[in-house]
């Protein structure tokens, strides 16, 4: 297991990439202690700017700011930048093209319990569809690490999802990130498995435990969303037997989504499943209970792999 | 910056509105499509802002030391090109594209393609906050200049103008100001009762604005905003305390929904409208236009 969570090192990174940029700042929606945008108030309070509970003015406000030449990393609940202030988000910032960073805190399901209310699980959808936004999802630390570096001299638009608990690493210090670009992890035969953020860490464990029974499956990993390079993933794809997504977001509209307008357009169109939320809210519980529950820790994914290569037979 | 009209008389300040008026209610028949009453309640104050009170530099629309003007009424949009077009920011004749295909007048301000448009809106609720923004920006940065933001009495009714009155005085925002147009009607509202004004309910008609803004904390004034010695008295107060008074300024600025043609006056029939060739003509006598252009 690694050792931080991203919301950390998303506090961490901004906190010594300040030491230099002067075009950062935090701007919380009091959730500073959550996100730990409480880590740049502390070391960096000039950096720091406690909006209060008002997320729609957080955005306004950021707005305003990038027109001075700031940066403005925005510090709340992601469901609450993606929903409630969807519409300052897509007239203020994708229709503006303003340098403002979403960055979506407790992304996905596992949101320390706090249920429906809180679960981000149509994220995905609604950045996708806003033009001009760029969408990360990062898998692990590192790359969250080296993700926050490049959005940093990024002139535009981005939303990017942090989550709340460590997950066990993908990457290795030595990892580049490419932006734009789809990640092989490993190769196989058997199938082709597409994953994002997070649960790409899942879908890797699950593989692994795949192997161990002969099963050899082909791991994609998508930390860019949007732009991404198209013809590079579909390339990836090509001659796979079976595609199967997995996110920690609803099918719809997401990474899932997204693959299937890509395969549908192309000239070998491929079976694809999609793994994720279906299509229904879900509740509070423990991590492993939901990820459980809703399909996506690593032995409800193999299994899911298992009974649809077994079906296909 | 803006040496060139500070000099103008109010007799030729009010010819410039006349004008800016008209071309208002012409450009709008001219293309079918458009708001009237509000452009034409909000034009003394901002002919008084472009032409008197801002800092700005129509040569340098993104001059960084240039005051910033927030529409976020955005659907008054060709209140604000008209009078950035007799400003000299565009020229006059560039306003029969408005709502065309390719033209650089939007429906509503879209500060990527409109010589000083200093922020898009269009959905109600937005501009406050943009501009809060803008002034904290300004504070980080040391600059002197400041942001002037004009809401609509309808647009009160957006939950998100309050985040940011309830937050500006907390960031001490004396550079920022926001001008509330009150012309007593929205598109359509609710039926009039006794103590309204017009053919609608006042939107805020039953409201203290100015007991609001001065309980949350904003330097207040309110003022007939047809009448061009208190809008300057009102904009110079505002600009005294950049920067002494630590507290955002709000003007309260009465108005007429389209005001200066008589038969869009006071009434929400002409939130927007297309002017027949009978009833341009009234407008056209009614506001003197002969033209006699002021540059």
């Amino acid at each position: 297991m690694s050792t931080k969570a991203q919301r950390q090192v998303w506090g961490e990174t901004l906190s010594e990439l300040s030491e230099l940029d002067e075009r950062i700042l935090v701007l919380d929606g009091d959730l500073a202690t959550s996100t730990r945008a409480d880590i740049i108030a502390e070391s960096h309070p000039e950096k720091f700017i406690q909006v209060g509970i008002a997320e729609q003015n957080i955005v306004g406000m950021a707005f305003g700011l990038s027109t001075l030449g700031y940066r403005p990393w925005l510090s709340s609940f992601g469901v609450f930048f993606t929903n409630r202030a969807l519409d300052q988000v897509r007239m203020l910032v994708s229709q503006t093209k303003a340098p403002v960073r979403i960055a979506a805190a407790y992304s996905g399901l596992l949101n320390g319990s706090s249920g429906k209310t809180h679960q981000d699980i149509e994220d995905f959808a609604i950045m996708r569809a806003m033009p001009n936004m760029t969408v990360i999802a990062p898998a692990d630390a590192t790359e969250a690490r080296a993700a926050i570096k490049w959005v940093a001299d990024y002139d535009g638009p981005v939303y990017i999802r942090f989550a709340r608990d460590a997950v066990q690493d993908v990457f290795d210090e030595d990892y580049v990130f490419a932006p734009h670009k789809p990640v092989v992890l490993r190769h196989g035969t058997d199938l082709t498995v597409v994953s994002t953020g997070v649960q790409t860490s899942r879908v890797a464990q699950a593989l692994d435990s795949l192997e161990q029974e002969g099963i050899t499956a082909k791991h994609i990993h998508v930390p860019m969303l949007k732009p991404l390079d198209d013809q590079e993933l579909l390339q990836e794809l090509r001659s796979a037997p079976l595609i199967v997504t997995v996110e920690e977001h609803s099918v719809l509209g997401g990474l899932g989504g997204l693959v299937c307008e890509l395969t549908a357009g192309s000239e070998e169109p491929a079976r694809v499943t999609r793994l994720g939320l279906a299509d229904h809210w879900s509740e509070s519980a423990p991590n492993e209970f939901l990820l459980d529950k809703y399909g996506l820790s690593p032995a409800k994914v193999a299994e899911h792999i298992k009974a649809t290569l077994k079906s296909r037979k | 910056m803006n040496t060139k009209t500070e000099v103008l008389t109010d007799l030729e300040m009010s010819s410039i509105i006349q004008e800016a008026r008209w071309r208002v209610i012409d450009t709008v028949a001219a293309s079918k499509a458009g708001h009237i009453g509000g452009p034409m309640s909000a034009m003394d104050v901002l002919v008084s802002l472009y032409f008197k009170h801002m800092r700005i530099d129509p040569n340098n629309p993104r001059n960084p030391e240039r005051d910033r003007f927030i529409l976020s009424k955005g659907h008054c949009a060709i209140g604000l090109y008209t009078v950035l077009a007799l400003r000299g920011y565009f020229p006059v004749e560039e306003l029969a594209t408005f709502d065309h295909g390719n033209s650089r007048l939007q429906g509503h301000p879209d500060m990527l393609l409109t010589p000083g448009v200093d922020a898009s809106t269009g959905s109600l609720g937005q501009g406050l906050s943009s501009g809060a923004g803008m002034a904290l920006g300004a504070k980080k940065l040391g600059k002197d200049f400041h942001t002037w933001v004009m809401l609509g009495d309808g647009e009160l009714g957006e939950g998100m103008v309050w985040e940011t009155v309830l937050s500006a005085p907390r960031f001490g925002l004396d550079n920022l100001t926001a001008i509330v147009d009150v012309n007593g009607l929205q598109q359509y509202g609710w039926p009039a009762g006794p103590r309204d004004r017009f053919d609608r309910s006042e939107p805020v008609g039953h409201v203290d604005l100015e007991a609001v803004f001065t309980g949350f904390g904003w330097n207040t004034i309110s003022i007939n905003g047809h009448d061009l010695k208190e809008i300057s008295d009102a904009l110079t107060f505002a600009q005294s305390f950049r920067g002494v008074s630590g507290k955002p300024t709000a003007i309260i600025s009465n108005t007429t929904k389209g005001f200066g043609v008589s038969f869009t006056s006071g009434t929400y029939k002409w939130h927007n409208g297309i002017a027949t060739e009978e009833q341009l003509r009234t407008a056209r006598e009614e506001l003197g236009q002969k033209m006699e252009s002021v540059k």
